[in-house]
């Protein structure tokens, strides 16, 4: 399968990146790993006037701790996340969302920035950084702006970044120690979810239970009111509509939030 | 556009559409035909090489400075500009079979061969990131890696034959 044709520009910095963005249209789209837009442009589902390559920059890529937060550079593989020390000690559920993403080949080229940006409610990582309460550093010709990922995620594959925006990096609290679960049910190596669940603490945030995602917030507060792992996993499915394909129905996924959930839940340590 | 690489250590020069996929420039420009083109999907790995580069993503160092394992069919000529990337041609010395290679002969590590090219660069992209894998490990760092004849179970063994034959700690000329 081949793309339709498009205008390719590497971009020489983050402020080149914005020119571009600027002067080559709302047709244009950023590449990064291209592990997301590349299959969707082979298949047509989408058709970009011009890609605009930011995978090269080296100011978007690495790890640092800034503070009592990890700042991880928006074009910094999965590979690179899943397997660094301090990503590993100071916020493990991350390392290990990023080590569950696709195979070891697409850990290699896929980027924390570009799964966000992609914004698939199903994904691993958009799950997980909405469960460490982690945010993204957005930037544009007017400077940087900080989003909190509980407002991120707007709709089914829909975020907040603006026409002339970009995701510089990503920030998750620092927690060593922090207990963390992590379910994803696939019934295939390598599938996306059918439903994910993701608990740090107190916070429960679900995957592929609507159109982005979600957090378990009666199952918080019950948590936060003194309720079991199991009483409060009941409540995890409550207000969601989650969509229906062939792995499972409505009443289907509900259930599976509500094991995975408790499940999550109990792998705290 | 112009893009300027490094294929099994020769530099080449060509001019590319910009939506050429790694694997159509390796295969029809390059004449480099080890990398296979299966599900088209970034799922089965048959056309899976080695890429390195300032984007790597691995954490190994690579054997013979290989570089770490990509999808071929999933990343574009141009994006591999600048960089140097590794088929299963290049990993040979004349008649001398690299050890992953032979590995693979001696288990009989395949049946019709398809996947094998792709099977054999993961390979070797696995054990420069983890020379001594257990079977376990060998099982998940291939998943991204499709046989449908073998069952896997000589794949995993000639993985680890070659793992014991010190293929992830040696360093190629």
């Amino acid at each position: 399968m081949i793309p339709a044709p498009f205008e390719y520009v590497a971009a020489q910095s983050t402020a080149h990146a914005l020119d571009l963005l600027d002067s080559l249209g709302d047709e244009a789209k950023l590449l990064a790993g291209g592990h997301s837009l590349l299959p969707m442009m082979k298949l047509r589902l989408a058709a970009p006037s011009a890609l605009i390559d930011i995978g090269q920059l080296a100011e978007l890529r690495g790890i640092r701790a800034d503070g009592d937060e990890l700042v991880i550079g928006a074009a910094t593989p999965h590979a690179v996340v899943a397997s660094s020390e301090l990503v590993r000690s100071d916020a493990p559920l991350l390392a290990h969302s990023a080590a569950q993403v696709g195979d070891p080949q697409i850990r290699h080229r896929g980027t924390i920035g570009g799964s966000l940006a992609h914004a698939d409610p199903a994904a691993d990582l958009p799950m997980a950084v909405l469960a460490l309460g982690g945010s993204v550093d957005l930037l544009s010709r007017n400077g940087t702006r900080n989003v909190v990922a509980d407002d991120f995620f707007t709709g089914f594959f829909e975020t907040s970044l603006d026409e002339g925006e970009l995701i510089v990096a990503v920030r998750v609290p620092r927690r060593p120690g922090q207990g963390w679960g992590y379910e994803k049910f696939v019934r295939r190596a390598n599938d996306w979810a059918i439903v994910g669940a993701a608990a740090v603490d107190g916070r429960i945030a679900l995957a592929n239970m609507g159109p982005v995602p979600l957090r378990a917030r009666a199952a918080e507060q019950a948590l936060a009111e003194g309720a079991s792992p199991a009483e409060a996993a009941e409540l995890a499915a409550q207000d969601t509509e989650p969509s229906e394909d062939v792995h499972a129905d409505r009443d289907y996924r509900r259930h599976l939030a509500r094991v995975l959930t408790r499940r999550a839940l109990e792998q705290r340590g | 556009m112009r893009v300027e690489l490094t294929v099994n250590g020769q530099r080449r020069s060509d001019d590319v559409e910009p939506r050429l996929l790694l694997v159509h420039y390796l295969r029809e420009v390059c004449g480099l035909r080890a990398a296979n083109v299966g599900c088209d999907t970034t799922s089965c790995g048959a056309c899976t090489v080695l890429m390195k580069g300032a984007d790597e993503g691995g954490t190994g160092k690579g054997v013979g400075g290989g570089g770490t394992s990509v999808k071929s069919c999933t990343v574009l000529a141009v994006q591999a500009n600048g960089q140097e990337v590794t088929t299963a041609e290049g990993l040979a010395a004349g008649d001398d079979l690299h050890p992953v290679q032979a590995a693979f002969r001696q288990e009989h590590g395949l049946q019709c061969g398809f996947c094998t090219p792709g099977m054999v660069m993961a390979t070797v992209g696995l054990l420069s990131e983890n020379p001594h894998p257990t079977e376990a490990e060998v099982r998940e760092g291939l998943e991204g890696n499709f046989c449908r004849c073998t069952g896997y179970h000589n794949i995993v063994r000639a993985v680890l034959a070659a793992a014991e034959a010190g293929a992830g700690t040696e360093v190629d000329a």
